[in-house]
């Protein structure tokens, strides 16, 4: 049988505000445990939560951004269960009432395609502390540093019909929010985590298989291994007679497998009600215009300035922009250089296969936008052709200097004298007489022959198009 | 001079008669001497009330004082209170020492009133009669037999008994209203956002505020010139204005008009009850109001709506108290649900965990719709029973409890008689009203409570009302025997 997998995301991304979305408390990562709870994240009796405003700023204009309903009203609910790492023993979330609807998000398909994927709605909550288990002689650890810190879960239709199309979407998303300034997108630091409702069905079937959900993924990788290997669990499963129980799974990487955490008859009923310490948040037209007002370029608008302003291909306008960061350092390099399409090949082909190579980001790149500027500056005097170029950056990545530095010290410098590359050429006709005589008799494809030897003659540093001129000048004579 | 009202205690301390420390010290005295008999306070404070007399002392000398500067007071205990143990009435938070003073607790050390100690009370303020406290029940004052009401019990019986000037209390569904009524006091339960509920322990979140038990009205306006105001650790506070409630007091009531609920004197209202609550009516005439008969159709739904909102906030609003960060933790956990569940099993009093489970209930999957969403439309209902009374009177008058105080031990194995005797004083709560309660004439030398229920914000007004009131009458002068006089 031929069957249909099913994909809704739930995206938790933390809002980079300085607070906490109901204290004051600072919402740094990495203090010591315990030293960024006040008595509101300690959930200490008789004290209340205070919205903070700029979450709710940044989920409205996350809101705007995939052209989402902003609900003029919406309501803080609690969430109720217990567990140790949350203090008031509910968290404070929205049910029935988000605070952004219905939008949504274009991803790129492999084929070239666009998908447009359905956001159901975005809504703020607060995160809960962490629960520590080793180190504490059998105990468990409680910090509260994280409790409170705003998140907004984002909520996907069930759209995604594979692996790639759910890791696709998440990217979009996770480039979106860092667009916006709304979350760092530290992934390692939990700053953006993914929940995958994942389910088969016959294909054609209307009705969807039951789901499972799979939970807490931090990384792109293990999204689509997840999902993958979730697949063919309810399939095989399936097709050996059984029937996937709708429950919450745990993706292990080490062992790659998913195991069932709790099921749904175990869960719990988070009796939801809205929150009566906190009143209704309400969203004016006046804020509405000021956070559209600060809405930096998205990604979409960037790419058609990139292809507008600079003649970029679709392609390489588009991985230019995938990216806030690649495409600002880009933007550097192509002022500094006034060479946009030598710049986006630059950035689209060396910088990004080295940062790839070593899964680095490109706020990390050991070459700064300006130094690959200055070493593209060398190509285009003259000093160094495109093919030593690459070389000298790779001088540049591992730290041994500018372009410059680098040019000086292996002599580089590229032969652009007419009288020295004139010698090198009559060395080479010289040496070669058969491939003389035969090119002379029309033999026109051995023209790339001596372009070869004259190049190798000289190391690379010969300037190829005066190599090319003179060449075709002294053979052709 | 513990008969004096605040107003005269100011004047005599200015005067010099005697030192905020004398005072704060005889009040001390007749703690130590009185309060084993009715189990007022949870908790006196000698030494922090001594030294907070002496800095008004200070403040008085410098010429620096404002009008509470110097008048000892009493706080329910759950008010959070820095440094000062705050056990809400609970064995849960019997060793919960909070590092914060909740924003009532802040407005009153700045108006320079020494805190005695901290008032017994029900168990998180469920109850009715002041006998779900883990620290025992409260007698009243007029009959130690009896019961001071609840859940503000500790302040009225030691106010009432001359313990304590003044006390604050906090009212969800009476809790200031029926225990003023019980013990002789004049009480106000502000408009709901008028008084910050930060650091007040949440019994059930939209129907709490903080407010004043008193010997008249005209300390309770005092006092709640003090305490009032918008705070922004307070959401749900409202950003009214501040005003000075003891400036309109004098007001002649001179074509006033006093809205008499039908469904407030039916069946059920004790006849004795009856009788003095129409002779005070009598006097509001006499003092040129006039009285109408208005209808509150809605009024036998409060309860049942009550009873399904309050159980479920504070369903969540304990879920806190989990013995994992302070407070109460069980013996020898052997695993988390095991440390869960006996400690808030053996650290709850019986009427909290019946509180909680109908609250759980009533949120359940399934039944929200029946319950919780259901209540939630009775309440906007039966609050627009009292805004369309509004448009036609100034305030509404009506009994505060049916009977006079209940014998100890008569209701408490019958919780929904118990949840009763709140009937005429809950709908306000429901509704956010301010709403008061003045002594009338007695029954059978016990008290009786006249209830006043103004409009939103209108608490001035119901202030002018209660004190005119007592111009013309004595009752809230009387004080229990065997105190002291």
């Amino acid at each position: 049988m031929e069957w249909e997998t099913v994909i809704g995301l739930e995206i938790h991304a933390q809002l980079s505000t300085k607070s906490k979305i109901f204290s004051g408390s600072s919402t740094a990562y990495g203090a010591e445990p315990n030293t960024q709870a006040n008595v509101v994240d300690l959930a200490m009796p008789g004290v209340l939560p205070v919205l903070n405003r700029e979450a709710v700023r940044k989920a409205v204009m996350f809101g705007l951004a995939i052209e989402a309903d902003i609900a003029p009203y919406s309501v803080f609910a609690r969430k109720n269960y217990f567990y140790p790492d949350l203090p008031q023993g509910y968290q404070i979330s929205q049910f029935d009432k988000p605070i952004v609807g219905l939008g949504h998000l274009d991803i790129e398909l492999e084929n070239g395609e666009t998908k447009r994927v359905g956001v159901t709605r975005a809504h703020l909550e607060q995160d809960a502390g962490k629960s520590l288990h080793e180190d504490f002689a059998g105990q468990t650890g409680i910090d509260l540093n994280r409790s409170g810190t705003p998140l907004l879960e984002i909520v996907s239709e069930p759209e995604m019909s594979n692996a790639k199309e759910a890791v696709a979407y998440m990217k979009k998303i996770h480039s979106l929010v860092q667009y916006l300034g709304i979350c760092d997108g530290n992934m390692q630091e939990g700053s953006f985590r993914c929940d995958a409702n994942v389910s088969v069905r016959p294909k054609g079937q209307k009705e969807f298989g039951t789901r499972a959900e799979l939970k807490n993924i931090n990384s792109f990788k293990f999204v689509e291994r997840a999902i993958n290997i979730e697949v063919e669990r309810q399939i095989d499963l399936i097709e050996s007679g059984g029937t996937v129980v709708q429950e919450t799974r745990l993706f292990d990487p080490d062992k790659d497998e998913t195991r069932s955490m709790r099921s749904k008859e175990e869960a719990n009923d988070y009796r939801y009600f809205p929150d009566p310490d906190l009143l209704p948040v309400e969203i004016t037209q006046a804020l509405l215009a000021e956070v559209r007002a600060e809405l930096p370029e998205l990604p979409e608008q960037k790419k058609q300035r990139f292809m507008d302003e600079f003649k970029l291909s679709e392609f390489d306008a588009s991985v230019l922009t995938a990216s806030r960061a690649l495409a600002e350092y880009f933007e550097v390099v192509a002022a500094a250089t006034s060479e946009p399409k030598l710049s986006a090949n630059w950035v689209s082909g060396e910088l990004a296969s080295y940062l790839n190579k070593q899964d680095m980001a490109v706020e990390d790149s050991p070459v700064s936008a300006e130094q690959l500027a200055s070493l593209i500056a060398r190509i285009t005097d003259n000093t160094i052709s495109g093919k030593i170029a690459k070389d000298v950056f790779e001088a540049m990545w591992n730290g041994e200097g500018t372009p410059d530095e680098i040019i000086e010290a292996k002599g580089l410098k590229q032969i652009t004298d007419t009288g020295a590359i004139e010698t090198l050429i009559d060395g080479i006709i010289a040496a070669n007489p058969g491939q003389y005589e035969q090119y002379r008799s029309g033999k026109d494809k051995l023209f790339g022959f001596f372009v070869g030897q004259v190049m190798k003659e000289s190391k690379g540093k010969a300037n190829p198009a005066e190599v090319n001129r003179l060449l075709k000048a002294k053979l052709d004579a | 001079m513990h008969n004096k009202t605040l107003t005269e205690l100011a004047a005599d301390l200015r005067a010099g008669a005697y030192t905020s420390v004398e005072l704060t010290q005889h009040f001390l005295d007749r703690i130590a001497k009185y309060d084993g008999e009715l189990n007022s306070f949870i908790t006196v404070t000698p030494e922090q009330a001594l030294a907070e007399a002496a800095a008004a002392d200070a403040q008085i000398a410098a010429g620096t004082a404002g009008p509470l500067t110097g008048i000892p007071m009493a706080h329910k205990d759950i008010f959070c209170t820095d440094g000062v143990k705050t056990s809400c009435g609970s064995k849960m938070l019997d060793n919960f020492v909070a590092p914060y003073d909740a924003t009532v607790v802040t407005k009153l050390k700045q108006a320079g009133m020494p805190m005695l100690g901290k008032t017994n009370m029900d168990e998180f303020a469920m109850g009715s009669s002041n006998e779900n406290s883990y620290y025992g029940a409260v007698k009243n004052p007029w009959d130690t037999e009896r019961v001071p009401g609840g859940s503000s019990g500790g302040s009225a019986a030691a106010v009432a008994a001359r313990l304590a000037p003044i006390a604050t209390g906090t009212d969800t569904g009476g809790s200031i209203r029926q225990p003023a009524a019980f013990t002789g006091l004049t009480g106000i339960k502000p408009t709901y956002g008028r008084v910050s509920r930060f650091g007040m322990i949440a019994y059930a979140s939209s129907l709490d505020q903080g407010g004043v038990l008193a010997r008249d009205a005209s300390d309770c306006a005092l006092m709640l010139t003090a305490m009032s105001g918008f705070d922004e650790r307070d959401s749900t506070s409202s950003q009214v204005e501040d005003e000075d409630f003891s400036a309109n007091l004098d007001k002649p009531l001179q074509g006033l008009r006093i809205g008499l609920p039908k469904e407030y004197f039916g069946e059920g209202l004790d006849a004795s009850v009856n009788a003095s609550i129409q002779a005070a009516l009598e006097q509001y005439r006499a003092l040129g109001a006039e009285t109408v008969e208005v209808s509150l159709p809605n009024s036998h739904l409060a309860i049942p709506s009550y009873y399904v909102i309050a159980p479920a906030e504070c369903s969540a609003n304990l879920s806190r108290l989990d013995g994992v960060r302070y407070g109460y933790r069980c013996e020898n956990p052997k695993d988390l649900e095991d440390m869960y569940k006996r400690s808030r099993g053996e650290g709850f009093g019986s009427e909290v965990k019946r509180r909680i489970m109908v609250g759980t209930y009533a949120l359940s999957a399934g039944y929200y719709d029946a319950y919780y969403l259901k209540a939630q439309k009775v309440r906007r209902i039966i609050k627009e029973d009292y805004v369309k009374v509004f448009n036609d009177v100034d305030v509404i008058m009506g009994p505060v409890t049916t009977n006079t105080a209940f014998k100890l031990g008569e209701k408490v194995d019958d919780p929904v008689s118990m949840y009763l005797s709140d009937i005429y004083t809950i709908a306000l709560n429901l509704a956010g009203l301010p709403g008061m309660s003045l002594p009338v004439e007695p029954v059978e030398g016990l008290p009786v409570g006249l209830q006043i229920i103004g409009n939103y914000f209108d608490e001035a007004k119901l202030l002018n009302v209660a004190h005119q009131f007592q111009q013309a009458t004595s009752w809230h002068k009387q004080s229990p025997e065997g105190f002291g006089g």
